[in-house]
């Protein structure tokens, strides 16, 4: 795996940074070596599976646990061994910790008298943090009297009352319902481009990161797997673990059986030949090296008839089953004669598939050679 | 009798849930209902010679029960109760907050410790306190080897030995409460309060401290209340200098053979406890 692009580059001022970040808890090791910067004015999304470090890194970051090895600098000053209290970064928690038997002003005030802000100047920010999370008004209300939606607001306003550098979000909207999440992921981003800080967010749930954020950083058992744009994670995986965390992908086994500039023919699952590229800075594995490729099930056509666009690569399959999804269809293919267990996902758009209760039909599968991705050498 | 047995099985509830009740129902109406009742009743009987009880009905009793020279017991006993309840706080609190926040893997094995004198008799519990104080007792003896002091001291029937009985014994009423509400505290609201620049101490003030007051509160309540009542400290660690209401009560009824006359000391304690309770209740929801 090659190492996120972050770790050389030198923490700029106004930048949160994590060098060689570890964290274990007795044997067990959850953040390993952990390298990442944060631009101001940026929303970075710790993406990855419950148990994978995401939110000790983030309680790093906050102050809430120290690291074993590995530096914390903020806004260019190392803050690895500065308290919590004293770090200029706030968290919204997970279940928005907010205090009971404070209202909701007097939660929104508590970071600013803390940083013995003068009253009148509080008497000004708490609404206009009550205004920006849509709650003008609120000031007086018990925090026992608020719907989870609200008490999200209310733990957003208090975080970014007193106007961190950085703003650190843990599953913020996990305990909403779907509707009021969406709604608020747009909300957030919104804020966060009026405010211009960065946000730190951390969730498991990878279309979350995908409306969220500027740059995603996958972690996987306490590692970064990959860090860059929705676009570039989605677009180019660089491990199975990437391609298959996000969005789903179908990963085949190759065998390298030539290379040329850019490119290499593969031959996929021991019967079909592929000339596929290769990503700019990526090396050919080597002759008779075995690879791991992806496949996104969207890039994979699915024909009843002999109707094959030029350049695609046609694979004659079998039919498995389909699932209709509503606005889209799952397809489940037998592509590979020598390995009939192994299927393939193909999605289509619509309703096209959605009647088509034949089981056991052949069609024609096909797909083009720029679509499939090298991941990794497979040692398995 | 066949009556409240209708109320109790009748009615719109299902059966199960009378069920349910029935045991501890029954439990509270022999032992504590009709006990209480009687005694309520007796308070107004009069004492006649060796202890009989004469079914005369009148207010004499209470009358004399608020005779001046019972003042200095009552007066005595609500200092001991409060003494015992500030000091059982003030030991109990930061107890309490190390169970709750320092003692890790060791917390259940401190909880079962705080619960050992409960599963011995408190007689034994006395007597052992008796060894401890009296004049050729460890204490003494102690203090003497270690050069402190040359003669012993009578710390037995003293104010010292009554509080110190009292505290101890009344200890895990007042921790364990506290421990039950400091443990509701949530970490991350604690965490929160150190994120928005609060150090440990004002995070404590400002967030731990007011979330647990409803413990505080509960745990002074059950230590102050049985205080009240208490006899036995007194008689077997203070003597007879310091009788509590709880001695002159129990002296009705097993010297004086005033039967009477102990129901209405008991009846006002008991109106006393329960005005009180409503008081404090009507406070809290205001």
């Amino acid at each position: 795996m090659d190492p996120p692009e972050s770790a050389a580059s030198p923490a700029p001022a106004d930048y949160l940074c994590l060098s060689g970040v570890s964290k274990s808890y007795g044997p067990l090791t959850v953040v390993r070596d952990v390298s990442l910067a944060v631009a101001r004015g940026e929303i970075l999304t710790i993406l990855g599976p419950s148990g994978c470090g995401k939110t000790t890194t983030l309680r790093i970051i906050a102050g809430f646990e120290s690291p074993d090895g590995g530096r914390v600098r903020l806004s260019g000053a190392d803050v690895t061994d500065t308290p919590a209290y004293d770090r200029d970064v706030h968290t919204v928690f997970q279940h928005y910790a907010l205090f009971p038997h404070l209202s909701v002003a007097d939660n929104i005030a508590f970071g600013m008298r803390m940083d013995k802000v003068p009253e009148d100047e509080i008497k000004k920010r708490v609404p206009e943090a009550l205004a920006m999370v849509k709650l003008s008004g609120f000031e007086s209300r018990r925090i026992q009297s608020m719907s989870g939606g609200q008490m999200q607001r209310v733990a957003l306003a208090r975080a970014i009352a007193g106007r961190p550098a950085v703003l650190l979000l843990d599953e913020p909207l996990g305990a909403l319902d779907l509707k009021l999440r969406k709604e608020m992921q747009l909300e957030l981003k919104g804020l966060q481009r009026r405010l211009g800080i960065a946000f730190i967010y951390v969730t498991h749930d990878q279309e979350e990161a995908m409306t969220m954020s500027d740059r995603i950083a996958v972690f996987n058992h306490g590692r970064i797997e990959q860090v860059g744009t929705p676009g570039e994670i989605y677009e180019m995986p660089k491990t199975s673990f990437v391609a298959d965390f996000i969005g789903g992908a179908n990963i085949f086994s190759a065998k390298v059986l030539r290379g040329e500039p850019g490119r290499a023919h593969l031959l996929l699952e021991d019967e079909h030949e592929l000339n596929v590229p290769l990503d700019a800075n990526e090396s050919l594995p080597g002759i008779g090296a075995r690879v791991k490729v992806a496949i996104r099930p969207e890039r994979v056509k699915v024909f009843y008839k002999d109707e094959l666009p030029f350049g695609l690569i046609r694979f004659d399959a079998i039919l498995k089953d389909t699932v209709f999804l509503g606005d889209a269809c799952q397809i489940y293919l037998q592509m590979f004669k020598k390995n009939p267990e192994r299927l393939t996902i193909a999605w289509a758009g619509g309703d096209r598939y959605a009647v088509h209760d034949d089981m056991d039909v052949p069609v024609i599968a096909a797909v083009d050679p720029e679509d499939v991705y090298i991941l990794e050498r497979d040692n398995g | 009798m066949g009556k409240a047995l209708s109320w109790l099985l009748g009615g719109r509830k299902p059966l199960a849930s009378h069920l349910l009740l029935a045991p501890a129902s029954l439990w509270l109406i022999f032992l504590l209902v009709i006990p209480a009742g009687g005694l309520i009743v007796l308070s107004f009987a009069k004492n006649g010679p060796y202890g009989a009880i004469v079914w005369e009905f009148g207010l004499h009793n209470y009358a004399r029960a608020f005779d001046p020279k019972y003042l200095p017991v009552l007066f005595r006993t609500f200092a001991f109760a409060a003494a015992t309840t500030v000091v059982c706080l003030v030991l109990g609190y930061p107890l309490a907050y190390y169970l709750t926040f320092r003692a890790g893997r060791w917390r259940n094995a401190l909880l079962v410790g705080l619960m050992v004198p409960f599963w011995s008799s408190c007689l034994v519990a006395y007597y052992s306190w008796m060894i401890v104080l009296g004049k050729e007792g460890l204490l003494n003896t102690a203090l003497i080897r270690f050069g402190f002091l040359s003669e012993p001291i009578g710390f037995l029937y003293t104010p010292f030995a009554i509080l110190l009985g009292l505290v101890y014994f009344y200890l895990p009423f007042t921790v364990l409460p506290l421990y039950a509400s400091l443990d509701k505290v949530p970490r991350s609201v604690i965490e929160a309060a150190y994120d928005l620049g609060a150090g440990r101490w004002t995070a404590f003030w400002k967030v731990t401290l007011p979330l647990s007051l409803p413990g505080v509160v509960a745990g002074c309540i059950l230590t102050f209340i049985p205080c009240l009542g208490d006899f036995l400290t007194v008689e077997i660690l203070g003597g007879p200098r310091y009788y509590l209401l709880g001695n002159l009560i129990s002296n009705q009824f097993m010297m004086a053979q005033d039967w009477p006359f102990g129901s209405a000391l008991t009846s006002l304690l008991l109106a006393g406890l329960v005005g009180g309770l409503w008081l404090y209740q009507r406070w809290e929801k205001a």
